[in-house]
């Protein structure tokens, strides 16, 4: 690698590398390749991390014939969890009143920067993401995330109620910490919250009020300890006597 | 949903109409009743709102929301290691195992591993909390029914396993040991030999539950055939754990899914029990118990030696990628998506709980059933609040 002089023989072994630098997984490929046939153009994109998952994102259109065909189709009818991701930056930051992020990145603070969506990429601010999984045979088990744009007009996707029960409450509760409508839900109402609350709470622009009252102490801001003035000093205590004998007094009286 | 809705529908309509004709006399009248939100079988505080037609349940809605404490949100204004500190308070009877995931998810995002030692100590009290929790549930279940006993016993042998959590993490309940790349600490001097002491006072403890419990007939009769869930409604539930090997659903995160922990190289065994029944999620617990045990001597005594943490900076940093880790913690499959864009804390967390679909199922299995079989059905789903509620 190091040195320049190579011979034919050893650069052989080189182009073997660079083919393993970019594993490739035929588990997860065969299975995007499953989902590929039965939706077609509906797919997106999608990412795969070798030797651990596999992402797919399909067309707002599709997301309910995603589940579908993931249950039907292809025998993942075992539904894992739907909820939504806000990809925007949140304006607030941690909330912190040290300055320790800045400060790593050794960078002015930003401002909210562009949005950036995750594997399997994305063209609007919000997705919907769902885990649906293929179990009960042993050694045959695999899973999937499946994930779809959410449209700021109109702000909803299809329910997967009708094709798994389950997504009941999940669509119920990424209703209310995000507002996404779901097309076709028997009833989107509150989960946790009150039923008057306002407001999306996971969206990233909704503020963590506890944070804005009083901003977390961080890692670097921690209080320094007070000074001890030296004894005789202008503005020592009194000493050990009279730091002791007031709170005595106050017991008396 | 339609077609299991549909065949609901009917079912009910035809057992009406078979209790019409006896009831042409005895006419009811509908009322609502109210439980909770506090009340002994909801582990927490559950509102259930039950419209009833005489004994009979027409609909249940449970109402949760009364502790959401909004991990999402908060974890997201936290540093990665600070994280562990609130989801420890999820599932709060089997604290350890609520932490492993979602270490193992960032370690997979840091492309990172935990030496051998670690991964086994951690495989160690992820077995402890199971059954911490699930002996509180065996003597609770008896508490639901109307017996008393097996309670006292379940705490008086929890505690043994609890004092054994304490001796290592300094917590009973929250232990906050798990570190990104390893554990805070190593085990304490003659801990191996007291936790086998203590395995063996927990496998006596089941046998006292079996002669207890399994062999009353009161027992058998009230979980026997007592909301039944098929594997395919268990499916599109989420439901996971014991509630779905209850069902026959051979599927364990431990054998088909096992990433970070050394669950492969044990010998042990999956039980799942074919009838789907409240009985049969006992039953799997308490076989789950005794199964938790032979691990936990099979890695006291396997334990390797060497390092219980891998090179990490000190400023734990995430590159950024998205993860989602599962693992089969004591109520069923715990997961976090964690989404990391880099920096100092999570971008976002998706937390999937196991209690929010094994009750997410309780508005289809309480239909139809009587008033008693709901403390018995709520008792067998058997969840955490915290874990509904996050």
């Amino acid at each position: 690698m190091s040195d320049e002089t190579t011979t034919p023989e050893e650069a052989a072994p080189q182009e073997v590398e660079v083919e393993v630098a970019a594993p490739r997984d035929e588990r997860l490929e065969a299975l995007l390749e499953r989902f590929t046939h039965h939706l077609g153009d509906s797919i997106v994109d999608s990412h795969i991390v070798v030797g651990k998952d596999l992402w797919i994102r399909v067309a707002t259109d599709a997301w309910r014939a995603a589940a579908e065909v993931a249950r039907n189709d292809l025998h993942a009818r075992y539904f894992g969890f739907l909820s939504g991701i806000d990809w925007m930056e949140s304006p607030y930051g941690r909330s912190m009143d040290s300055e320790v992020d800045r400060i790593l990145s050794g960078e002015d603070r930003p401002g909210p920067g562009p949005i950036e969506q995750g594997y399997a990429g994305g063209e609007t601010r919000f997705q919907v993401f769902a885990r649906v999984a293929h179990i009960g045979e042993p050694n045959a088990t695999w899973g999937v995330t499946l994930k779809a744009d959410v449209p700021d007009d109109p702000f909803e996707v299809e329910s997967w109620t009708s094709v798994f029960a389950g997504a009941d409450w999940h669509e119920r509760e990424c209703h209310e910490m995000f507002g996404i409508g779901f097309v076709g839900h028997p009833g989107l109402r509150h989960m946790y919250l009150p039923s008057d609350f306002e407001g999306y709470p996971l969206r990233k622009d909704f503020p963590l009020v506890a944070r804005q009252v009083k901003p977390w102490p961080g890692i670097v801001d921690v209080e320094a300890m007070p000074e001890v003035p030296a004894p005789g000093a202008p503005g020592a205590p009194d000493g050990a006597t009279g730091a002791t004998t007031e709170p005595a007094d106050g017991g008396d009286a | 949903m339609t077609a299991i809705t549909d065949r609901q529908k009917l079912q009910y309509m035809a057992a009406k109409a078979a209790d019409a004709r006896v009831n042409v006399e005895l006419e009811t009248e509908g009322m609502i009743l109210n439980m909770g939100p506090q009340h002994p079988a909801t582990h927490g505080t559950l509102r259930i709102v039950a419209r009833l037609d005489g004994e009979q349940v027409i609909s249940a809605e449970p109402i949760a929301g009364y502790m959401h404490r909004g991990y999402e949100k908060l974890s997201e204004v936290r540093s990665f290691p600070q994280v562990t500190t609130l989801i420890n308070r999820i599932d709060w009877l089997g604290s350890f195992a609520n932490e492993v995931p979602f270490i193992l998810a960032c370690e997979q995002l840091m492309e990172i591993e935990a030496p051998p030692r670690a991964q086994w100590i951690r495989t160690l009290l992820f077995e402890m909390s199971r059954v911490a929790n699930l002996i509180l549930f065996l003597g609770d279940m008896g508490v639901q029914l109307g017996a008393v006993t097996p309670a006292f016993y379940a705490f008086r042998d929890r505690e043994f396993v609890l004092d054994q959590i304490e001796a290592v993490t300094g917590g009973r309940f929250h232990p906050n040991f798990d570190r990104i790349g390893g554990l805070l600490d190593d085990l304490p001097k003659g801990w191996l030999a007291e936790t086998k002491q203590v395995m063996v006072k927990v496998r006596r403890f089941c046998d006292e539950i079996d002669d207890l419990l399994m062999g009353a007939e009161t027992f058998e009769s009230r979980m026997r055939g007592i909301g039944v869930i098929p594997p395919d409604v268990a499916m599109q539930y989420g439901l996971s754990g014991p509630n779905a090997r209850g069902s026959g659903i051979d599927w364990d995160n431990r054998r088909d899914n096992c990433f970070g922990l050394v669950y492969p190289e044990l010998d042990w065994k999956v039980w799942t029990h074919p009838d789907g029944d409240s009985y049969a999620r006992f039953w799997v617990r308490l076989q789950e118990v005794r199964e938790a045990t032979k691990m936990i001597d099979q890695l006291c005594d396997g334990l390797p030696g060497g390092p219980i943490m891998a090179k990490v900076p000190r400023i734990i940093k995430v590159p950024t990628g998205e993860a989602y880790v599962a693992t089969e913690n004591p109520l069923g499959e715990m997961g976090y998506y964690v989404i990391s864009k880099g920096g100092l804390n999570p971008f976002r967390v998706k937390i999937r709980s196991a209690s929010f679909n094994n009750v997410s199922i309780t508005p289809w299995l309480l239909r139809g059933v009587y008033v008693p079989d709901i403390i018995t059905i709520l008792g067998s789903l058997y969840f955490i609040l915290g874990d509904i509620d996050r």
